[in-house]
């Protein structure tokens, strides 16, 4: 009983109270990069969660084998081979949105979250909980991700994954695309409201 | 006593612990101590007192900002005017004055409604009496934006600036950025077309029946001199006024020529500069630095002109009296919450601020003006300044005494 409560918050405790992004503030770079639309946010998100899973449960797998040493270095070799894997799917696949993305696929290897991850969860726990680990974290990673790619796109370029939302007799009324939103500036702002609504709803974050 | 007080007076208890409106304490508080003085003292210890507080502070400062308001006023009926050919014919200074009156009304009254109100939610919210900055924030907020600019666009940019920049600080006093000009820099950036081009700072239509219509097509260029410059490709430079006509160094210096609403008259700004100084309001080391940085590096841009960066064949002269460097270096620079505080900082500060100005103003054709990007960079880092300044006095006073063991 008392594991599966613990298996419960493993997988939902990094969505809100323990989220990567806003409570340890890590990831923010990729945050600031890939969220000026919505498409390439949820993309992004996904990979990272898939990353981010079966890199635990890779690395809980052999994590008794694991020299303590060098287990940086095997880390990155697990996340890197994983994450070239999902940069050639992604440019099999989904070309346009991988070009949209370039560079920050690759750059998932240095994403704070998954040598985090990997260093404080999977190198001293099971595959099991590793893998709800990875999911819940990825999954606290793209919750943010999308939630300010969201706000950025709508405000910025009046669109939803590439649909008109904001009709055009708005336009027409003389409504412009905020077009600070597309810039990098207010990728931080959106986080920093996000953490300012989260903290005032959990006290128990207030510092 | 006068009716008014007696109001107050009346009203105070519902406004007390346990009145029917106390959660609205801090705004009976604020409009009290606005119309009349606060009615606390100390009433311990000993208080070297001047009579200058924060409330006269702002009202000085809204003096001092008087003239540009009543020329940009003018100056934006005088473009109406001359946009549409009438100044000759249909010649009328009480018609141009209503016109510009008009015009920035109503976004005066967006500014000071929006940046009010969330001033006063805010003190609600935290307990907290409402304080002044405000009042030379709103005023400050129409004089910079171009005549054009939409209200709700000035609403939505007011209230971003007063949230991020100033309340999250914890309100007057505390913010890092010039309020007024993270305002500007949020239009700037989030509405570009609207905030430079050539169209945006003459206004065309006509307002409640006062003005004339101006009409684009026929050879009309509303650009700013500095618009011009950034532009210009080729040939000799010669800047113009909004009808084709040349224009002098002198129209810039008294301000007939299109630009931000307030800040096209260096003449009414160095009058304001003038109030600020003898109220003992500004430093006048800061605005003398901020020009001195600006005429040298006006000088250096101008020994090296180059066509690629045709805005440094602009004299020091000229780049002082175009654009908003003048209103930049007299208002936003010398605001004393986030300039420089030790006086060997506001020189760097200061001549820094000029410095830049003139840099981002000639080598980025991107940015027709860079006096508002100068003075947010140095609001980032007056403390820095200081810190170094006080750093120093620490040593030279910890050497004195060594030397003198």
């Amino acid at each position: 009983m008392a594991e599966k409560v613990s298996l419960r918050s493993v997988l939902f405790n990094p969505l809100s109270r323990n989220n990567p992004v806003v409570v340890q503030v890590l990831g923010i770079c990729s945050v600031l990069a890939v969220t000026v639309k919505l498409a390439p946010a949820l993309v992004m998100g996904l990979s990272v969660i898939v990353v981010l899973a079966f890199s635990n449960v890779i690395i809980s797998l052999i994590r008794n084998t694991i020299p303590t040493n060098i287990r940086i270095i095997v880390q990155l070799v697990v996340v890197a081979a994983l994450v070239i894997i999902v940069d050639q799917l992604l440019q099999a696949y989904m070309y346009d949105v991988s070009k949209q993305l370039s560079v920050f696929i690759s750059l998932i290897i240095t994403n704070c979250i998954l040598m985090g991850r990997l260093e404080a969860f999977a190198m001293s726990n099971k595959p099991w909980p590793s893998m709800l680990d990875g999911i819940g974290n990825g999954a606290g990673y793209a919750i943010i991700l999308v939630i300010v790619a969201f706000f950025r796109e709508l405000l910025g370029s009046g669109t939803l994954l590439g649909y008109q939302v904001v009709p055009q007799w708005c336009y027409d009324h003389g409504y412009v695309n905020n077009g600070l939103m597309i810039l990098p500036p207010m990728a931080l702002i959106v986080v920093a409201c996000i953490i300012w609504v989260q903290r005032s709803r959990n006290k128990e974050l207030q510092e | 006593m006068n009716p008014l007080r007696r109001i107050f007076d009346k009203a105070r208890p519902l406004f007390e612990e346990g009145g029917r409106l106390s959660p609205l304490r801090s705004v009976y508080e604020g409009f009290d101590s606005f119309l009349f003085t606060p009615k606390t003292t100390s009433s311990s210890g000993v208080h070297m007192h001047d009579s200058i507080d924060s409330k006269r502070i702002m009202i000085t400062v809204v003096v001092a900002l008087l003239p540009c308001l009543l020329f940009g006023m003018y100056n934006t009926g005088y473009q109406n005017w001359l946009g549409a050919g009438a100044v000759a014919a249909e010649y009328s200074f009480w018609g141009m004055m209503l016109y510009g009156f008009l015009a920035v009304l109503p976004k005066l009254l967006t500014a000071y409604i929006v940046g009010l109100g969330i001033e006063f939610i805010s003190a609600q919210i935290k307990h907290e009496e409402i304080q002044e900055g405000f009042l030379v924030t709103g005023i400050l907020i129409p004089l910079v934006c171009p005549v054009n600019t939409p209200c709700w666009m000035i609403a939505v940019a007011t209230a971003f600036a007063v949230i991020f920049a100033k309340e999250v600080f914890g309100g007057t006093g505390y913010n890092i950025f010039n309020v007024a000009l993270v305002t500007r820099a949020f239009l700037f950036f989030a509405y570009p077309a609207q905030m430079s081009g050539d169209k945006v700072f003459v206004a065309t239509q006509p307002i409640m029946g006062v003005g004339l219509t101006v009409n684009f097509a026929d050879g009309f260029s509303g650009a700013t001199p500095l618009g011009q410059a950034a532009t210009h490709a080729g040939g000799e430079m010669t800047l113009t006024n909004i009808v084709g006509d040349p224009l002098s160094l002198w129209d810039a210096f008294v301000g007939l020529i299109p630009g931000s609403f307030g800040e096209t008259s260096t003449l009414c700004i160095l009058i304001g500069a003038a109030i600020l100084l003898i109220g003992g309001i500004a430093d006048w080391r800061i605005i003398l630095s901020v020009f001195v940085g600006g005429t040298v590096m006006g000088f250096v841009a101008h020994t090296f002109d180059s066509p690629s960066y045709p805005c440094s064949f602009l004299t020091p002269l000229e780049q002082l009296c175009y654009g908003g460097f003048a209103f930049a270096a007299v208002f936003m620079a010398t605001d004393p919450v986030t300039a420089a505080r030790t006086a060997a900082g506001k020189y760097v500060y200061g001549f820094m601020i000029g410095v830049i100005a003139i840099l981002i103003r000639t080598y980025n054709n991107g940015y027709p003006e860079g006096a508002m990007l100068a003075v947010l960079l140095m609001n980032a880092f007056a403390p820095l300044i200081d810190y170094c300044v006080i750093q120093g006095n620490k040593r030279r006073r910890r050497n004195r005494l060594i030397s003198k063991a």
